[in-house]
C-alpha cells in the first residue's frame, strides 16, 4: 500500500546549543506533502531551511516533534538505521555538487546503490540515470571534465538511481550560471512530469520558486506562508 | 560491500597523494626491515653458534674437577682411573666412549718458523668422541699412548704456519717446547668459530704429554673428561650414573661433589638462551621503529579525514553507515602498512645478506636466516599496526555527523 503523503512533519523545533546560548533554529514547524508534489522552501538567510532540509532528509534528528518519512516514524531511529532511510528514500541535491573528484561520472552514480548492497546490474542503472539526465556520452569523465552544470545533472542521475521517496534539493542553481540553472530545473521538473517525482526545494532564487506549485516561506524558524499546495 | 572494490578504491585513494602516501609506507618500510633484518642475522648467528657446538661432536659431556657449589673439604682431581671407571659398561651402561685429556698451550716449530698453539694430550678414542679425522697419516693410536711415542698430529692452521702446506707431512718431525716430535697425521679442517679454532692445535698422545710436556699435581690427573652417551636420550642417564662412579671412587656420598659435569645440551641451551635475548632485544629496538612507522599512518590517516569531511559527509547522505566508512579508513590504512610490510621484508632480507656478506668478508661465518615464520610474522603485524593505528582516525570518521560534516568548508 502506497502512501499519499511521503512527508508528514508535526511541530517540529531544533535547537543548537552554542556554548550557553541556545539558538532555535525551528520553533515548530508542522509540513505535509504529497507524493508527486513540486515544492520550495524560501525564506531569508538563517531562517532554519538548510536546518529543516536536514531533517526532512533524515540527516539529523529534530530536537521535537514527529516526522513520518513515507509512512515510516523515523524520530526514534539511531544513526545506521537513519543512513539506510536515506539511501533508499531521499536523494539529495547539493549547491556544491558534492561529486567524488577521484571517481568518474558513472562510479558517482553507482555509489548509492553500493551502499545499498546491491551488487548486480550497478552499472547498467547507473548508465541509465545518467542517459537519463542527458550525459549518456560523458559516463567516463571526472567532475573536473565536466561543466558545472553537467556535475549538478551526474549528482541528479545520483539522486535518482535508488528511485528515492523524494529528492531534496538545496539551492541546486546557486552555483550555476542562468542557462545551466534552467537546463538543471528543466531536468528536475521533467523527472517529476514524466516519473511523478516528489521534488523539495530550497532556494533564495525566486525564479526557481515560480517554477513550482507549492511555495513554504519560512522565517525565524516558523511556516510564515504556505501557498499553492493542498495540504 | 564489494572486497575487492574497496581495495582498489583504497588504493585509487592513496595514490591520488602518491608522495604523501609513499613517505607514510617508507616509516613502516623501514620499520619491517629493521624487525626482520634483526631476526635473520639472530637467527643466523644462533645457527652458527649452535652449529659450531653441535660440530664439537655429539652427546657429549664434559667432566671437570672442582664442584660448582659448595666447598667440599679435600677435593681430588680427576684421574685416568676415574675415566676407566666411567668407562666400566656395568656402572655406566648408558656411556659409549670416555676420552680423557689434557690442555694447554705450547710453542711449535720447525726449521726456524714458530708459532704459538694450543696443545692437546689425549687417547685414542678422542678421535670418535669429538669426531676429529685425519686428512692425512693416522691418528694417535693405543700402540702410541702405551709407548708415550713423540708423535703429533698436527691441525690445520699449524701445518700452513710451519710448512706453508697442509700434505705431504707426515714424517717430518717438528719441536714443542723445544723437544723433537715425529708429525703422524694431518687433522682435517673444523673451520674457526667465534669461539675457538679447532685447527691451530696441535695433538699429541696423553702419555707423552703428561710425561714430556705439562706436569700436573698428581701423576695420573687429568683436566677434562669427555665423555659420549649412548644416544641423546641417554644423556641425562649418564650424567646420573657418571655422578654416582665418581662420587662413589673420591669417597663424597653425602654433600657436595668435588667435579662438575656439563652436556652439550647444556651449552646449547645457554647459547640460545643467549642468541634469544640479543635476537629479542635487537627485534625490539626494531619493533620500535615500526611503531613509529604506525604513529606516521594515523597521523596522515587524521590528516586525510579532516580533509575528506565534506566527502565523508557525502557519503553517509546517500547512505554509507558507519561500518562502512571504518572499512574504508582501515582499508586504506592497511593497504599502507602492507605495502610497507611488503617492502620492508624485502629490505630486511636485503639488510641481513648485506651484514652476512660484511660478516664473510671478515672471516666469520654468519649465514643470515629468513624463516617463513618471520615472513608471515611481519606481514601480520604490519597489516596489524596498520589496523591498529588506522582505528582511531577511522572512528572519527564514522562517527561524524552527516549535517555537519556537510556543511564543513
Ligand atoms: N550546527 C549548528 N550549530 C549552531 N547553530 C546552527 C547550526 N546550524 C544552524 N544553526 C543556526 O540555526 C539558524 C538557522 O540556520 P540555517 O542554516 O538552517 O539557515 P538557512 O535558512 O539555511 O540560511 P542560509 O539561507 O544562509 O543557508 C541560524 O541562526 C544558524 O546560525
Ligand atoms: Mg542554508
Amino acid at each position: 500500500m502506497m502512501n499519499e503523503w511521503v512527508i508528514e512533519a508535526h511541530d517540529i523545533t531544533k535547537t543548537f546549543q552554542m556554548g550557553e546560548v541556545e539558538v532555535h533554529a525551528l520553533r515548530g514547524v508542522t509540513l505535509r506533502v504529497k507524493r508527486s508534489e513540486v515544492l520550495s522552501i524560501m525564506g531569508p538567510s538563517g531562517s532554519g531551511k538548510t536546518t529543516l532540509m536536514n531533517i526532512l532528509g533524515a540527516l539529523d534528528h529534530p530536537s521535537s516533534g514527529s516526522y513520518l518519512l513515507d509512512g515510516e516514524d523515523v524520530s526514534g531511529l539511531h544513526d545506521d538505521q537513519l543512513a539506510a532511510i536515506r539511501n533508499r528514500k531521499v536523494g539529495f541535491v547539493f549547491q556544491t555538487f558534492n561529486l567524488l573528484g577521484r571517481h568518474t561520472a558513472l562510479t558517482n552514480v553507482a555509489l548509492p546503490m553500493r551502499y545499498a548492497g546491491v551488487t548486480r546490474g550497478r552499472r547498467k542503472r547507473a548508465q541509465q540515470a545518467l542517459e537519463a539526465v542527458g550525459l549518456g556520452d560523458r559516463i567516463r569523465h571526472r567532475p573536473a571534465e565536466l561543466s558545472g552544470g553537467e556535475q549538478q545533472r551526474v549528482a541528479i542521475a545520483r539522486a535518482l538511481v535508488n528511485d528515492p521517496a523524494f529528492i531534496l534539493a538545496d539551492e541546486p542553481t546557486g552555483n550555476l550560471d542562468t542557462k545551466s540553472g534552467d537546463e538543471v530545473m528543466d531536468i528536475l521538473l521533467n523527472l517529476n512530469k514524466d516519473h511523478g517525482t516528489t521534488l523539495l526545494f530550497v532556494t533564495h532564487d525566486p525564479e526557481v520558486a515560480e517554477r513550482t506549485e507549492r511555495i513554504v516561506r519560512l522565517r525565524d524558524g516558523l511556516i510564515e506562508n504556505d501557498k499553492g499546495g493542498g495540504a | 560491500m564489494n572486497f575487492w572494490q574497496s581495495i582498489l578504491e583504497a588504493i585509487e585513494s592513496l595514490l591520488s597523494h602518491k608522495l604523501r602516501s609513499a613517505l607514510t609506507v617508507l616509516g613502516v618500510v623501514i620499520g619491517v626491515g629493521a624487525v626482520i633484518g634483526m631476526l635473520a642475522i639472530g637467527a643466523g648467528a644462533q645457527d652458527t653458534i649452535t652449529g659450531s657446538i653441535t660440530d664439537i661432536g655429539t652427546n657429549l659431556l664434559f667432566v671437570v674437577a672442582g664442584g660448582d657449589r659448595e666447598v667440599v673439604s679435600n677435593p681430588k682431581p680427576l684421574t685416568e682411573a676415574d675415566a676407566e671407571a666411567i668407562a666400566d659398561p656395568f656402572s655406566a651402561p648408558s656411556v659409549l666412549r670416555v676420552a680423557p685429556m689434557i690442555s694447554g698451550s705450547a710453542e711449535v716449530s720447525f726449521a726456524g718458523e714458530s708459532t704459538h698453539t694450543s696443545i692437546e694430550g689425549v687417547t685414542p678414542d678422542y678421535s670418535l668422541v669429538r669426531n676429529v679425522g685425519v686428512v692425512e697419516g693416522e691418528f694417535i693410536s693405543e700402540l702410541h699412548q702405551l709407548g708415550r711415542a713423540a708423535v703429533v698430529v698436527l691441525g690445520q692452521d699449524v701445518a700452513e704456519t710451519l710448512f706453508g702446506r697442509t700434505q705431504a707431512l707426515v714424517g717430518e718431525t717438528i719441536r714443542i717446547e723445544g723437544q723433537p716430535f715425529r708429525v703422524i697425521g694431518v687433522a682435517e679442517e673444523k673451520g674457526g668459530s667465534a669461539f675457538m679454532n679447532e685447527d691451530n692445535r696441535v695433538i699429541v698422545p696423553l702419555s707423552t704429554i703428561r710425561t714430556r710436556l705439562i706436569r700436573r699435581s698428581t701423576a695420573d690427573s687429568v683436566d677434562t673428561i669427555l665423555v659420549q652417551a649412548a644416544g641423546a636420550d641417554a644423556v641425562p642417564q649418564a650424567t646420573e650414573e657418571i655422578t654416582a662412579v665418581l662420587r662413589a671412587r673420591h669417597r663424597t656420598p653425602i654433600g657436595g661433589d668435588d667435579f662438575s659435569i656439563f652436556t652439550q645440551q647444556d651449552f646449547l641451551a645457554t647459547a640460545e638462551t643467549i642468541t634469544g635475548v640479543l635476537t629479542i632485544f635487537l627485534g625490539g629496538i626494531a619493533a620500535i621503529s615500526l611503531l613509529v612507522g604506525g604513529i606516521g599512518i594515523m597521523n596522515i590517516m587524521l590528516v586525510s579525514v579532516t580533509e575528506r569531511t565534506r566527502e565523508i559527509g557525502l557519503r553517509k547522505a546517500i547512505g554509507a553507515r558507519k561500518r562502512d566508512i571504518m572499512l574504508q579508513f582501515l582499508t586504506e590504512s592497511s593497504m599502507l602498512s602492507l605495502t610497507g610490510g611488503i617492502i620492508g621484508i624485502l629490505l630486511g632480507w636485503g639488510l641481513s645478506q648485506g651484514v652476512g656478506a660484511i660478516a664473510a668478508a671478515s672471516n666469520t661465518e654468519l649465514v643470515p636466516l629468513m624463516s617463513l615464520d618471520a615472513v608471515l610474522l611481519a606481514t601480520l603485524f604490519s597489516l596489524a599496526v596498520g589496523l591498529f593505528f588506522g582505528i582511531y582516525p577511522a572512528k572519527r570518521a564514522a562517527d561524524l555527523e552527516p549535517a555537519e560534516a556537510l556543511r564543513y568548508e
